[in-house]
């Protein structure tokens, strides 16, 4: 990137801090219109049942019931919604998911009917007064159980429960790697499911007016654009009469980038009732009702040589999609997760195939990371077996089979863009003190106590993506990102952003970008997002692609408006254009720098217009619609020590210590905090969370009590390093961080407990790594025995 | 999440607070720190159609000692009992366990009397109140009670409190001499409830060579708080030991049939019993041994 730095690379508080520690952020719970009035739903008693009848009659005649409407007032005046990412060539079934059910109900998150009320008290109490007969229908939940002849079937559209079957073969014939290989080490994985549960749970306000015709929605989103379009298609109203609105959002995680039937709901009862309607799902609706993410169950082969090299990797993945097919979710098995399945390693040959497979469950898409922390689980947690079986340490072989270094063109056709991989690798390896915890370890395993190393290497696709790629993968828009950037008369800069943060600080890191473009103060400039009314169509915030594709857009937009300003500048210094420089927020004329402008006096002069060359419009702003080469490759190791306690199992995290290429860092305080949350989020797939049904359907974590989110006091200190290796395709240079921490977290923890049980035996236990699966995972296999009393 | 409709009450003396139970008794709840019956009526699993609340009402909250008894007030809060200075020299395992109680928030607000009256068989202090023979003082408009913590709480969530009574105050003694406590908590998420709790006190023979005295009460491990008797006879008159704890802590299982959820299994409950009750009894005998003069 050009020009100077006076903010990029700098650890700058943000600038939300102000609003959002000191409670004047605004959520979509925070708007109260004139008239407004409260939507409640009543969820289905059942994971899969027959609607035969509902009564509302007793709950319409509660004092301050404005109406009750079912999945027959809804059916015609609504479309249902469908995935907006159609996969190609993998016979995917057209699954429809209508906004209130009709006839079936199809998981415990499906809604029946609709209240809405003069207050939310009244709304709940009129829930408890409809009477809804079912006939109840049997119920799978497992995806192993759903795929078995004679399993129920969910959609009549989906024959078997398979809703995509994809398939992908790069490199090699797996078959014919495998006859060269000394040993196939097959395993079956499993990705539990978990459940994102952002701390403010989704919303919606909408309002509608008659005489104009225009509809607003305010909505917790990660990419309102996309909201509005997939809402203004499932209303049946004009894109332009429809204005979203996602102010401040507490988090998503991915989980608010689907376009759910809440907001579609109260967006058409506002318009029907005329008047504003507010819905705030319960903390118990956002576990059952928003989406889910992970639950894969993955056949994992691997073909290798006594060396530790390894030859190909052959994965036969169900991936429990749910009762429907999310926004983006036939996406996430699939291109996000074969296509990482060769990592940072020079593996010959990926052969994967999945399907995806419905069932009476929560519907499961993008969970942070989205595909790459199950395909990084995969091959981190086989390359530790295939070490054991060998008898090498895990980090040899890791060594034998990692890429030196990118440009590189990997087994599944991707083109990892830059990185020095074994670099970032020893870097890990020396500053976490490995040897000398595997020192520690052999002398304290003496005296009983059990210490385990961990380690996870890791490359993710992220800066989703070019959009040629993206469309023939059948995503269906492209996946650029835009900016608007409008410089005031005064020299004050807003910046229009496409994308929607959510919590990552990019009001700050895209202030950062600008204001060293234009050579202002970061106070000068404050960037704009969540509102389609205000901002170009932007894709949204997703896949760490907001400051890889959308601060690239802000970069490209401040240099446009760079060198407009110069032209401005040349004429008022009434010099030549080329003889026109620029520094610390003045243009000057070559060799004689007494003579010139400031940015600001640029700007005026471009709103008073009197000086400007002929051939120049007068304002200064821009628009750029920024679309990636290639997609960027964020890579690195993580290394967890863990203690377990030898009685009760509880696992200790001694030390975390990750090390992340993600190219330049705009704001490394913000990069760190990225990746302390997401090294959390993954040690809590590792040991912690887990989405629970029961064989009725029922969700038995519906809640924070029985889903185990850790607490701080339960997650070690992160030490977090980057290394810096330039993106070559973008004009930043960055490669995206939000993911890089729950990608690796993961495999690195689970590596490390299990490396402290291996002298037992024990080669492998399925997550979350409680005290108590460890516990029955050890007493199943007899070695709970083998530790005897002595422990 | 949003509640029934409720009436509330605030009550400003306890004798008003018990006139109102006595009139309400049966449809009402008593709300102290609320973080037992606010979830509840939130998911609407409680629906109190009175809510007696008791912030307002005087002179429940104090630990004080009075003749070798240590009395507190029922509104007394658990950061109160963990920080409480009277009861870190003369009866450590209240304010260990009460500071082992769910997180800072709820240490805050929640209330002694309060976790004793909701019985959750999963709660901490009902552990330490077997271990140490509590007796809980409870009022109605009819008089005054004393019950041992054993004979109050009579199953999960159940309790022989009746709908015109309040816990006003619980008593647990002054301990003396060489002794020795420890709470031992196994859960698998700090602030959570215990999978299994132990808690333990020890009291040696002057010399410390024998244990005089030994209680273990548990927790999570059965549908209401127990004691450990067949450990505690074990131990008591035995010589002072880890090798006799070791032995004898196998008997914390004896007659418990732990319940088995998504958590963890009755077996794995079991076997944690043991290894809890080893340890908490290992702790309290280093405490007591360092009381030996």
């Amino acid at each position: 990137m050009a020009g100077e730095r006076r903010y990029i690379g700098r650890r700058i508080k943000r600038k939300e801090d102000l609003r959002l520690l000191t409670g004047r952020g605004l959520y979509v719970d925070d708007i109260h219109l004139p008239g407004m009035v409260y939507a409640a739903f009543l969820r289905s008693a059942y994971a899969h049942a027959r609607i035969k009848s509902i009564d509302t009659s007793r709950a319409e005649k509660l004092p301050g019931v404005l109406g009750v409407f079912t999945g027959e007032y809804f059916k015609d005046k609504v479309a249902p919604l469908m995935t907006a990412w159609a996969l190609t060539n993998a016979d995917l079934k057209p699954i429809k998911w209508p906004v209130v059910a009709y006839e079936k109900t199809r998981f415990t998150g499906d809604i029946v009917a609709v209240v809405v009320a003069e207050d939310p008290y009244t709304a709940y109490d009129a829930l408890e007064a409809i009477e809804v007969e079912y006939e109840p229908l049997p119920v799978v939940v497992d995806v192993e159980e759903a795929v078995k002849p004679g399993a129920p079937q969910i959609h009549d559209e989906a024959p078997g429960n398979v809703a995509f079957h994809w398939k992908f073969r790069g490199g090699r014939d797996f078959e014919e790697v495998a006859a060269e290989a000394d040993l196939v080490v097959k395993k079956r994985l499993i990705n539990q499911r978990l459940i994102p549960a952002a701390m403010e749970p989704r919303a919606a306000v909408a309002s509608y007016n008659p005489g104009t015709e225009e509809l607003t929605v305010w909505v917790t989103s990660q990419n309102p654009h996309v909201h509005r379009l997939i809402m203004a298609g499932s209303l049946g109203i004009p894109e332009h009469k429809l204005r979203v609105i996602a102010p401040d959002v507490g988090g998503g995680f991915g989980s608010k980038i689907q376009v759910y039937p809440g907001e579609v709901i109260v967006a058409r009862l506002a318009m029907d009732l005329g008047r504003p309607v507010k819905w705030v799902e319960t903390r118990r609706e956002n576990f059952l009702g928003t989406i889910h993410g992970r639950d894969h169950v993955d056949y994992v082969e691997v073909a290798a040589k006594k060396t530790g090299e390894v030859l190909g990797v052959r994965v036969r993945t169900l991936a429990n999609m749910g009762a429907y097919l999310g926004t983006a979710a036939p996406g996430v098995p699939t291109i996000l997760f074969g296509l990482m399945l060769a990592g940072p390693y020079k593996i010959k040959s990926v052969d994967v195939e999945v399907k995806g497979v419905l069932t009476n469950t929560t519907p499961v898409d993008a969970y942070r990371g989205a595909g790459r922390p199950e395909a990084t689980y995969i091959l981190e947690r086989m390359l530790d077996v295939l070490a054991r079986r060998l008898g090498m340490d895990p980090a040899d072989v890791r060594r034998v089979n990692m890429i030196e270094e990118a440009p590189y063109e990997a087994v599944t056709g991707l083109l990892y863009d830059s990185g020095k991989y074994r670099e970032v690798f020893e870097k890990a390896l020396k500053l976490a003190e490995y040897y000398r915890w595997r020192e520690v370890q052999s002398e304290e395993r003496k005296r009983g106590r059990l210490i385990g190393v961990g380690i996870a290497s890791y490359i993710e696709m992220s800066g989703l993506a070019p959009s040629r790629i993206a469309r023939a993968t059948g995503f269906g828009l492209g996946l650029w990102e835009s900016v608007l950037i409008r410089v005031h008369p005064t020299g004050k800069v807003s910046v229009y952003t496409g994308s929607h943060p959510h919590g990552q600080g990019e009001e700050t890191s895209f202030a950062q970008i600008v204001a060293d473009a234009l050579g202002v103060s970061i106070d000068d400039v404050e960037v704009v997002h969540g509102d389609t009314e205000q901002t170009p169509f932007g894709m949204g915030t997703y896949g760490s692609r907001t400051t890889p594709v959308g601060g690239s857009a802000v970069y490209k937009a401040a240099v446009r408006i760079r060198e407009k300003a110069r032209k401005i500048a040349a004429a008022l210094l009434e010099a030549r254009e080329e003889d026109i420089e620029f520094s610390e927020g003045r243009f000057y004329v070559k060799g004689s720098p007494e003579k010139s402008v400031t940015f600001q006096d640029v700007a005026l002069a471009a709103y008073t217009a009197e000086k400007l060359p002929p051939d120049l419009e007068p304002g200064l702003e821009a628009v750029v619609f920024y679309d990636p080469e290639n997609f960027t490759f964020p890579y690195g190791t993580h290394v967890a020590v863990v203690e377990v306690d030898p009685a009760t199992f509880k696992v200790k995290i001694l030390k975390y210590l990750a090390v992340d290429d993600a190219g330049v860092i705009i704001n490394p305080l913000l990069a760190e905090g990225q990746v302390h949350g997401g090294v959390v989020q993954g040690i809590a797939q590792a040991l912690y969370e887990y989405a629970v049904y029961d064989e009725s359907g029922n969700l038995l974590t519906a809640g924070f009590n029985d889903y185990m989110i850790p607490t701080a006091l339960d997650v070690p200190d992160v030490e977090s390093h980057f290394v810096e290796t330039p993106a070559p395709h973008n004009p930043i240079g960055a490669k995206g961080i939000g993911e890089t921490g729950t990608i690796a977290a993961t495999p690195a923890v689970v590596n490390a407990v299990l490396d402290a049980l291996a002298h037992l035996g024990v080669e492998h236990i399925d997550m979350p790594l409680t005290p108590y699966n460890i516990w029955k995972a050890l007493k199943e296999s007899g070695v709970l025995a083998k530790l005897g009393k002595g422990r | 999440m949003y509640p029934a409709s409720f009436q509330v009450f605030i009550p400003a003396s306890l004798e008003e607070a018990l006139e109102l139970l006595a009139k309400y008794g049966e449809e009402a709840k008593v709300l102290a720190g609320g973080h037992s019956l606010i979830p509840l009526m939130r998911l609407r699993l409680a629906k109190p159609k009175y809510v007696i609340y008791l912030g307002k009402v005087p002179g429940l909250s104090y630990i004080r000692e009075e003749n070798g008894t240590i009395r507190i007030g029922a509104m007394t809060t658990h950061g109160e009992i963990a920080a409480s200075s009277l009861l870190k020299a003369r009866n450590p395992l209240l304010s260990e366990t009460a500071s082992r109680i769910g997180d800072l928030q709820v240490r805050n607000m929640g209330t002694i009397g309060g976790s004793i009256a909701h019985a959750d068989p999963a709660a901490d202090y009902p552990a330490a109140l077997q271990a140490l023979e509590a007796q809980l003082v409870v009022r109605s408009v009819e008089g005054e009670r004393v019950v041992g913590i054993d004979d109050f709480i009579l199953g999960p969530y159940l309790t022989d409190l009746q709908p015109n009574e309040l816990i006003v105050e619980v008593r647990v003694p002054s301990l003396t001499g060489a002794f020795g406590t420890a709470y031992e908590k196994l859960n698998f998420r700090a602030g959570d409830f215990a999978i299994v709790g132990v808690a333990a006190l020890v009291q040696l023979s002057p010399d410390g060579s024998k244990f005089e005295k030994v209680r273990v009460g548990l927790t999570g491990v059965s549908d209401k708080p127990v004691r450990a008797r067949g450990v505690e006879e074990a131990l008591e008159g035995a010589e002072a030991g880890e090798e006799a704890i070791a032995e004898a802590a196998e008997k914390a299982k004896e007659g418990l049939n732990p319940p088995s959820d998504i958590r963890a299994s009755s077996e794995y409950r079991l076997e944690m019993t043991v290894a809890l009750t080893r340890r908490a009894l290992e702790k309290a005998l280093a405490r007591a041994r360092d009381k030996v003069a």
